[in-house]
């Protein structure tokens, strides 16, 4: 459980960067850049605890 | 930009006190990994949404933006590492019980009641930094320029009275939670200041930064090279210099711990600034602004990344407002130490909401934090003198410590007199702040070591930390 939630947080990370990269390469369009990184950032909150020390948990 | 933490003029009592009049003990030292991961987060803050902008609003051109922050940056680093850590580290003590040593308890009670309006009116920009955020889905809202000094509208300062009175009292209850918050926002904060540089050269059709970062024809420039070397280098020079880090590198094995300050120099300021002045940039290009008026970090961060960009808005200003009112009403309550910290909270979040109301603090947040840096860094020159040169020059150290005095004359006049010429030069001839740092503190320096000698001659208590 532990590693997969580190995995989803570092996944969220990445997901906060490459939608952005994508629209610069003008590979996605702004309204699914935006969702991808609000989705990243809900994803990163609910994660962030089991990557970080000293996390929530 | 960040803050520090407020003297404490009492025997610890709380938890979180830790070592507050005694070195740090062996088993109480940190790991590098700590110290890297604290600066990183603490410099990426609320602020840095504002402070990049402004740069472009200033009509700084390309290459003094990109060579003077890498120069100023690296500059404070070093200020960190030779300055900061070799001193944290020898003694192990805290900014505040080393002033109290020097001082006396009176003295330190006067650099309180500075930290705690200073860190009022930096919570203050913090708050309109996240109003505008806030304020975004809200048409009635209107949104301060560059200009404004004054509340816009009754819709701004019911947002701000919101926002305000909510962190003060999550200050007040709850402040453990705001801090792990923050805590955890902090890398992926970070990456959405680099979300929205990678949107905004997307949608400027050029990765060229230099092309990019020239400011429009008949822009002129407020600053140079210099002037962002000296901002970039001084903006914490409370911390650096002024030795309020004193309290955290203490906790480091080594001074070259004091290295880990570029993880926050060259991420939060340096990425992070370059990033956010590209969206005026964008702003400036593409849709008209004039960047001398420039736009509220809210709107600008909503049109690059959307709903994302407001809540790293709202919780960077929150996460840096939320302690920074914290640490201001512990400044205050040590002024009168039979008041409850929740009522020096109070006040100090009354305050900082009343500050917040008036974007003049934010929108000029430039010449504010060289104001903060140059008002409360000259302490650390007294140190400075105390550590390298009191022995050589014959001076009693630790002075209130070994006499049992509780002021100190010749630190006050070493400090208000150079203050007092700076603050004339700043509101007489406009001179930008952060140019007078440097002359201050080594003004401030050069007068402890006269005054010290002159006014404390007739003290016989014997030589020696």
């Amino acid at each position: 459980m532990e590693r997969v939630m580190q995995g989803l947080a570092f996944g969220a990370l990445a997901l906060t960067v490459v939608p952005p990269g994508l629209f610069l390469l003008q590979r996605l369009g702004e309204s699914s850049m935006k969702a991808w990184l609000l989705v990243a950032a809900v994803l990163w909150f609910v994660t962030a605890p089991w990557a970080l020390k000293g996390g929530a948990r | 930009m960040s803050e520090e933490q407020p003297a404490s003029t009492a025997p610890a009592t709380h938890p979180g006190d830790e070592f507050e009049r005694q070195p740090v003990p062996e088993h109480a030292l940190k790991g590098p990994t700590a110290f890297w991961g604290m600066y990183a987060g603490e410099h990426t803050a609320g602020t840095e949404f504002m402070i990049g902008p402004l740069f472009v609003a200033w009509g700084v051109s390309a290459f003094d933006l990109l060579a003077g922050l890498l120069v100023g940056n690296l500059l404070a680093v070093l200020s960190w590492r030779y300055v900061t850590a070799p001193i944290a580290t020898r003694y192990r003590l805290t900014l505040y019980y080393q002033l109290e040593r020097i001082c006396g308890r009176k003295l330190v009670v006067l650099y309180n009641l500075a930290n705690g309006i200073l860190f009022c009116f930096l919570a203050g920009a913090m708050v309109t930094v996240s109003a505008t955020a806030v304020g975004v889905p809200f048409e009635n809202v209107r949104m301060p320029t560059f200009q404004d000094t004054l509340p816009t509208n009754a819709a701004w300062c019911l947002t701000v009275a919101v926002l305000g009175a909510a962190m003060t009292f999550v200050a007040i209850r709850g402040y453990g939670f705001v801090a792990r918050v923050g805590h955890l926002a902090a890398p992926w904060m970070f990456l959405i200041f680099v979300a929205c540089g990678l949107v905004m050269l997307g949608k400027l059709g050029s990765v060229n930064l230099v092309e990019l970062l020239t400011p429009v024809q008949g822009h002129q420039s407020r600053i140079g090279f210099w002037g962002v070397v000296f901002f970039a280098w001084f903006c914490n020079a409370a911390m650096h210099i002024g030795m309020s880090d004193l309290s955290v590198l203490r906790f480091a094995r080594k001074p070259s711990y004091g290295w880990a300050s570029a993880a926050g120099m060259f991420l939060g300021h340096y990425i992070a600034w370059i990033c956010a002045a590209l969206l005026l940039v964008y702003w400036v290009r593409h849709k008209g602004v004039d960047p001398s008026q420039g736009m509220a970090p809210g709107p600008m961060v909503w049109d690059a990344v959307g709903w994302a960009g407001l809540i790293c808005v709202i919780i960077a200003g929150w996460t840096t407002a939320n302690p920074t009112i914290y640490r201001a009403g512990l400044a205050f309550q040590s002024l009168y130490p039979r008041m409850s910290r929740a009522t020096g909270t109070l006040i100090a979040g009354a305050l900082c909401t009343l500050a917040g109301l008036f974007p003049a603090v934010a929108m000029k947040l430039l010449d504010f934090v060289g104001l903060y840096g140059t008002t409360l860094a000259p302490v650390g020159a007294i140190i400075l003198v105390e550590v390298y040169l009191a022995r050589r020059f014959g001076l009693l150290q630790d002075w209130a410590a070994q006499t049992g005095r509780s002021f100190n004359v010749a630190v006050l006049l070493a400090w208000a007199i150079p203050l007092v010429l700076f603050y004339a030069a700043y509101f007489g001839w406009g001179v930008f702040p952060s140019y007078l740092t440097l002359p201050v503190y080594l003004l401030t320096g050069a007068l402890y070591l006269g005054l010290a000698k002159w006014l404390n001659r007739l003290e016989s208590v014997p030589v020696g930390r």
